[in-house]
């Protein structure tokens, strides 16, 4: 998993709340058995005018010149600014597959769904959680300012403008420390095997029936 | 939202007994295997089911790394949501969509890899994951029960802690048979009294979240109580907690009566007769104490609850069958009007329509909301001796499992359903996400008894309105919603 340290990026907007994890990718292009390659159908059916389907060359497809990410001043965006429940819907990691692979390290919003806010953390995408009024002020400052940037220090659990108006957001121990160092859970957990299995062995005697 | 329902109550509580465990709490204990020093904790999962969608990146994962399931024998595989639902006893050669066929012919051949046992397309245990593992008596009161699918909420029904992961957890859980999570908070859902008569769990756990929101679970793990919830049958109670995941939390769970150890007693999976007894007896603990203290409380008054029908793009967009789509002007918060009125243009609806008056196109009976024996068997009871209406181009029905289906035509369902001018399918996933070739055409407004109303989940354009079995074959016959009870 790639580190997450600091990030200084561009911001785009998703000004709605409840952006379901069906609305961030469509289930057709869950029938991949690959992890990569979501980036193009990122929001597809916001995206482009026409059906997607797996397999079809995106760069010919109309675009939804209307929608954010379509705009020249979005072009290049690593945060995404998003409104409450965020990631509503399907456990589909293909959602975080998507937005990272589109180019994305940071999402910021006033709250998250549980499962989408999990599955960032396992592949290098920071959600951040910020109160409804500070979030709402950056959407404003991110609608008068082209090209409007923020910087997120993770180990400093901060994001800060480019004013320098500092923004703390409360993270998890652990999961800092897994994005900080780009670490994955299972090695981790490996390193508990014999706890697993003295577990095991006790649940085996107290309650046989889940080993049939 | 829900006008029927009493004001919304959350009594936040912060003493706690210190003896006096909830239900979540007791699960969360037999199953903690270590907790480390900054709180993160190691679950140990009795079951992981698997299917054919999220688990391709996972067993790719092992193979890379080397690695091995930890514990075989605790995983089930089925495919369900790019089955086709007509043709399945061609097997995976039946499938048309060579994308589909490709992620099926994986989970076939990583199952047969790794020794997983897999109930294949052409098997009559095929299902739905979520009607697959109780049918199959795979899970069971007081286990932790994972699955790449966020509805794996239902299983909480016989007294689990289930819920839904991501890909790279379902790997994880597939090398260490653990899980690192933090507790999550323990909120109580009280339905007292009783519903009336044709009001059903699917409109109960609709009025539940038209109440506290799609968000009002995150954070909770929930559970559903009261004598409205301990009333229903275990099939209901799976509906219930089914959508606790629309509700925002990642899992409900149902205490454990006589009702769950009928329920499970004689399934395939169930423990046998030697350890029956043990089983039954260290199940007979697994509901919240008396005296337990729950962070958050909500109740609703059963007697309140009427038919439900949502009306926009969120479950929680929901009002009874008698009110109307509500106007977006009278709502004083910005985002959620904005929300709201996005969520008419993509409707295609008017604000102050009465939702009898709203004419559907489509019919959708199944998901793993609602596609048991019982579901089929409410859908049925309104559609013998009626007719779908002329304006209705399709209305089908999808049996959650290949022995659900057997059950029903035994029973004679699909003769019912056949002749008042349903099809009877075979069982998948099919219209509740649209990943094989059951879809809406965009515009086309469908009655569905699945979960999820969200903007293209049905396919791209296509309109959702939640509701009952019972609702949604009334919907079928009438050519429009209808209160199923002013049916006759």
């Amino acid at each position: 998993m790639e580190k997450f340290v600091t990030l200084n990026g561009l911001v785009a907007p998703i000004d709605r709340p409840n952006v379901d994890t069906d609305a961030i990718i469509p289930k057709q292009f869950l029938k991949s058995i690959k992890r990569s390659g979501f980036g193009p159908n990122l929001f597809d059916e916001w995206r482009y005018l026409d059906h997607g389907e797996p397999g079809m060359d995106n760069s010919r497809r109309p675009l939804n010149t209307e929608f954010v990410l379509n705009q020249p001043r979005y072009q290049g965006a690593q945060v995404l600014l998003g409104r409450e429940n965020f990631g509503c819907g399907s456990s589909r990691e293909h959602a975080p597959w998507a937005l990272e692979d589109y180019g994305f390290r940071a999402i910021i919003a006033p709250s998250f769904a549980d499962i989408f806010y999990n599955n960032c953390f396992k592949n290098g995408l920071l959600p951040i959680v910020l109160d409804a009024a500070v979030v709402d002020a950056l959407f404003n400052a991110c609608a008068d300012t082209e090209g409007y940037r923020l910087t997120v220090d993770l180990s400093k659990q901060q994001v800060v403008t480019a004013t320098g108006e500092t923004f703390a957001f409360e993270i998890d121990g652990f999961r800092q420390h897994c994005l900080l160092n780009g670490l994955d859970d299972i090695g981790l957990t490996m390193q508990h095997v014999d706890d697993i299995k003295a577990y095991e062995s006790k649940r085996r005697v107290s309650t046989p029936w889940l080993f049939n | 939202m829900v006008a029927t329902v009493r004001e919304l109550n959350i009594i936040e509580s912060k003493e706690k007994s210190m003896s006096a465990k909830t239900l979540y709490d007791k699960l969360w204990d037999a199953h903690l295997v270590r907790q480390n020093d900054d709180g993160s904790c190691l679950i140990y999962i009795d079951r992981q089911l698997v299917h054919e969608v999220t688990s391709p990146q996972a067993f790719e994962g092992l193979r890379l790394a080397g690695r091995k399931p930890w514990r075989v024998d605790a995983n089930l595989a089925t495919p369900d949501h790019n089955v086709p639902t007509t043709g399945q006893s061609a097997g995976v050669a039946g499938i048309v969509d060579p994308v589909s066929k490709i992620q099926v012919e994986t989970l076939d051949a990583n199952c047969d890899f790794f020794g997983i046992t897999e109930f294949k397309m052409n098997d009559i245990r095929q299902g739905i994951v979520h009607v697959v593992g109780p049918e199959q008596g795979a899970t069971l009161p007081g286990m932790t029960v994972v699955c790449g699918d966020s509805h794996t909420s239902t299983h909480g029904a016989l007294g689990a802690l289930a819920h839904g992961i991501g890909t790279s957890e379902v790997e994880h859980v597939m090398a260490t048979q653990c899980l690192i999570q933090k507790k999550s908070k323990n909120m109580l859902i009280k339905v007292n009294g009783q519903v009336g008569p044709g009001v059903t769990a699917k409109d109960i756990v609709l009025a539940i979240i038209g109440k506290i929101g799609t968000a009002g679970g995150t954070g909770y793990a929930i559970e559903f109580g009261g004598e409205a919830i301990m009333a229903l049958s275990i099939e209901g109670r799976m509906t219930v907690c089914n959508m606790a995941i629309e509700a925002g939390a990642r899992s409900g769970v149902v205490a454990v009566d006589d009702k769950t150890v009928d329920y499970v007693k004689g399934r395939p999976y169930a423990p046998t007769a030697g350890q029956w007894d043990a089983a039954v007896a260290a199940w007979r603990d697994l509901h919240s104490d008396a005296d337990a203290r729950f962070d958050a409380v909500v109740e609703l008054n059963g007697a309140e609850i009427e038919p439900q029908v949502t009306w926009g793009t969120s479950p929680e967009m929901v009002v009874a069958v008698g009110g109307s789509v509500p106007d977006p002007a009278a709502e004083t918060d910005l985002v959620k009007r904005t929300g709201m009125e996005k969520a008419l243009v993509y409707m295609g609806l008017k604000a102050n329509t009465p939702i009898e008056e709203i004419s559907i196109d489509k019919v959708f009976i199944g998901s793993c909301t609602n596609s048991r024996i019982e579901d089929m068997r409410a859908a049925a009871a309104v559609a013998q001796g009626r007719k779908v209406a002329a304006n209705v181009k399709l209305a089908m029905v999808v049996p959650g499992s290949g022995l659900v289906k057997k059950q029903a035509e035994e029973e004679g369902l699909d003769k019912i359903f056949i002749a008042a001018g349903f099809e009877w399918r075979e069982p998948g996933c099919s219209m509740c996400l649209a990943m094989n070739a059951d879809r809406l055409e965009p515009g086309e407004r469908c009655a569905s008894t699945s979960n999820r109303n969200f903007e293209g989940r049905q396919g791209q354009g296509g309109r959702t309105h939640l509701v009952s079995p019972a609702m949604a074959a009334a919907a079928a016959v009438m050519g429009h919603f209808v209160d199923i009870r002013t049916l006759g």
